[in-house]
């Protein structure tokens, strides 16, 4: 493999590694702070997808599409938290697993409805729609690189607020301590509404930024729900940063691991989160307990 | 002697119902009766172990796909040699995820679990091992054969039901001799305090993996009949979807029985069909009804029978508070 071929891969990894962190960090989010497991993220991902799909077949505009895409998203997220999502804090587990498992069959059944089941194809904005000559045979698309940065626009974004802004050392304070952080006064079921619908913005924005390089598919959140679990396990339960390490890693092994061993690349990422668990169960940058 | 009435009354209900009813409802109750012995399975792990897994279906599905693999192209295959094989592919498979998963505790366990039985799917949906996203058939269903005497054909809806509905009952058997037995009360222990058990002196981790692998193993025995049964086997036997159903089922039936989910798995197939014949967006209302049951009884179908029977429970409101984990160990 040459230098030229090597850089290809490794920014089709970083790339599909910071698409992977967009959608992990809403779940992580949405668990580390609320203590809810939200097996319906994934459902967003896909709705994302869906509704770039059908804003920038109605508009035109893919850019339009994102923002309406990611409002709408938030939207809807602001409404699930009030009406289902927060009879689960403090409830068992099981329980959050199956509320959120019917969701997903509500949310894959108004899909249906909307949008019907058919496999769809978004262009991307025509200003980012060429590609790059790196050789004579080698080009690489200007979009998969607008997507790098605008991921690392977000992540930055994201600590930022986290670690810099007051709205994020509320988030901080809730997630080390709930009840403390009540008795202090803050309003945290407003935060817990806002953090929700975040998280699930952050999912369909993942959704809405993919749509142009993979194909709209009803099961597309499926997949991304299970990647999204395994970076959280790597990276560690409520840790944006883990989430970070785990989705980088993940890209790195599921891209190199097509070019190098083909025949086993679906089963790679697996082999390394049981590594991680043998190695650091509560995960890279987990706390030692949980 | 009430509490004998109603299980031996259902058992006679059971063992009448292939001479009342038409062929058809007698493979619709072995398909319940199938999904019924996957619920208890898996309410081993979940309900008696606190363990909530998401990868029971692949446990399901890998018997299944042993069947599939080993039955001799168009002849029936033994029953004798390939169920021995589909329980242990299971058990194994059981055994390695379980022991990966169990270093870890709560949310982590089922996004590990869930994680894992993907792997499962993926190995079968991707790769060409017995028609890879197309599935496989089992032509023929496996019999019983001695020197070339057929003592049992599988192929007989009737025998079908009965040996179905003999496991059933040996599941019912095994599962609360098991979760009375000291072993169970370690189990029970290790759930609602684990500290506590692990200063006592239990060895958590072992009968913990213990319960896992036992419980899938059960849910082996179940896949490789529904495999049977279909005479198919595709990956989406191996999909956490199902696990998602069957955890539902264990709910309907309530954690903190053995016969519970038989009954939650009635309850959830039953419902499906009729929502099936009834809309085209059956899903949809599907998906309201699981949330709506989850919201309303987190303690299972059951909270309801004091309501319909008029009996006044002290128990019900208790368990309404309760977290379903973190309640007693009654019922």
């Amino acid at each position: 493999m040459d230098l030229v071929t090597f850089g290809v891969q490794l920014l089709n990894a970083i790339q599909y590694g910071m698409v992977l962190f967009l959608v992990a960090s809403g779940l992580t989010l949405v668990f580390g702070i609320l203590g809810v497991i939200n097996l319906a993220h994934g459902a967003f991902y896909m709705l994302g997808a869906y509704l770039a799909y059908w804003i920038a077949t109605y508009t035109g505009s893919f850019l339009l599409a994102m923002v309406l895409g990611v409002a709408i998203a938030f939207a809807v997220g602001l409404v699930l938290e009030n009406v289902f999502i927060r009879r689960l804090y403090g409830r068992d587990h099981l329980v959050q697993v199956l509320l959120s498992f019917g969701l997903i069959l509500v949310i894959d059944e108004v899909r249906e409805i909307l949008f019907g089941k058919d496999v769809h194809a978004v262009a991307p904005p025509a200003w980012l729609s060429g590609s790059i000559q790196l050789t004579d045979n080698l080009s690489y698309p200007v979009y998969r690189l607008a997507i790098c940065g605008f991921c690392l626009i977000v992540a930055a974004l994201i600590f930022f607020v986290i670690t810099r802004t007051k709205i994020g050392m509320i988030v901080r304070a809730g997630a080390e301590n709930r009840e403390m952080t009540r008795v202090l006064g803050i309003k945290f079921d407003v935060v817990n509404r806002y953090v929700f619908a975040v998280g699930i913005a952050l999912a369909a924005l993942g959704g809405i930024v993919i749509a142009p390089i993979s194909t709209v598919f009803p099961g597309m959140g499926d997949g991304m729900l299970i990647l999204s679990f395994v970076v959280v396990v790597l990276g560690g339960i409520g840790s944006v940063a883990g989430a970070a390490v785990g989705a980088l890693l993940i890209g790195l092994t599921d891209t190199f691991g097509k070019v190098f061993f083909p025949s086993v690349s679906s089963i790679l990422i697996y082999v390394l989160m049981a590594a991680v668990l043998l190695w650091r169960p509560n995960g890279i940058l987990g706390r030692r307990e949980v | 002697m009430r509490g004998w009435l109603i299980p031996v009354v259902l058992l006679a209900a059971a063992l009448a119902l292939p001479f009342v009813v038409p062929t058809y409802y007698v493979q619709f109750a072995s398909k319940a009766l199938i999904m019924g012995m996957l619920a208890m399975a898996l309410n081993l792990a979940v309900g008696h172990g606190g363990m909530v897994s998401l990868c029971h279906a692949a446990f399901f599905g890998l018997a299944g796909y042993v069947l599939a693999l080993m039955a001799p192209g168009y002849d029936p295959a033994s029953l004798l040699l390939t169920l021995p094989a589909a329980v242990l592919a299971s058990a194994a498979a059981a055994l390695v995820i379980g022991a990966l998963a169990l270093r870890t505790r709560g949310v982590y366990f089922i996004m590990v679990t869930l994680a894992f039985g993907e792997m499962l799917f993926f190995l079968f949906h991707d790769t060409g091992i017995a028609g890879g996203s197309d599935g496989a058939y089992v032509n023929a269903k496996p019999e019983i054969a001695i020197a070339g005497h057929q003592l049992l054909d599988l192929a007989s809806p009737l025998a079908f039901y009965f040996v179905v509905l003999a496991f059933v009952v040996a599941t019912v058997a095994l599962l609360t001799m098991l979760v009375n037995a000291p072993f169970g009360h370690a189990l029970a222990a290790a759930r609602d305090n684990e500290r506590r058990a692990r200063s006592l002196g239990f060895p958590i981790f072992r009968v913990r993996l213990i319960a896992f692998v036992l419980s899938g193993a059960l849910a082996g025995i179940a896949g490789y009949f529904a495999a049977a049964q279909f005479g198919f086997v595709a990956p989406q036997m191996l999909g956490w979807h199902l696990s998602a159903t069957v955890l539902v089922m264990v709910l309907i039936g309530g954690l903190r029985s053995v016969t519970g989910p038989l009954i939650g798995a009635l309850v959830l197939i039953v419902l499906e069909e009729v929502l099936k014949a009834s809309t085209d967006y059956w899903k949809l209302v599907e998906g309201f009804i699981i949330i709506l049951i989850v919201l309303a009884l987190p303690g299972g179908v059951r909270q309801l029978w004091p309501l319909i029977v008029g009996e006044r429970s002290d128990e019900a409101p208790q368990s309404r508070a309760r977290s379903p984990v973190a309640e007693g160990r009654h019922g």
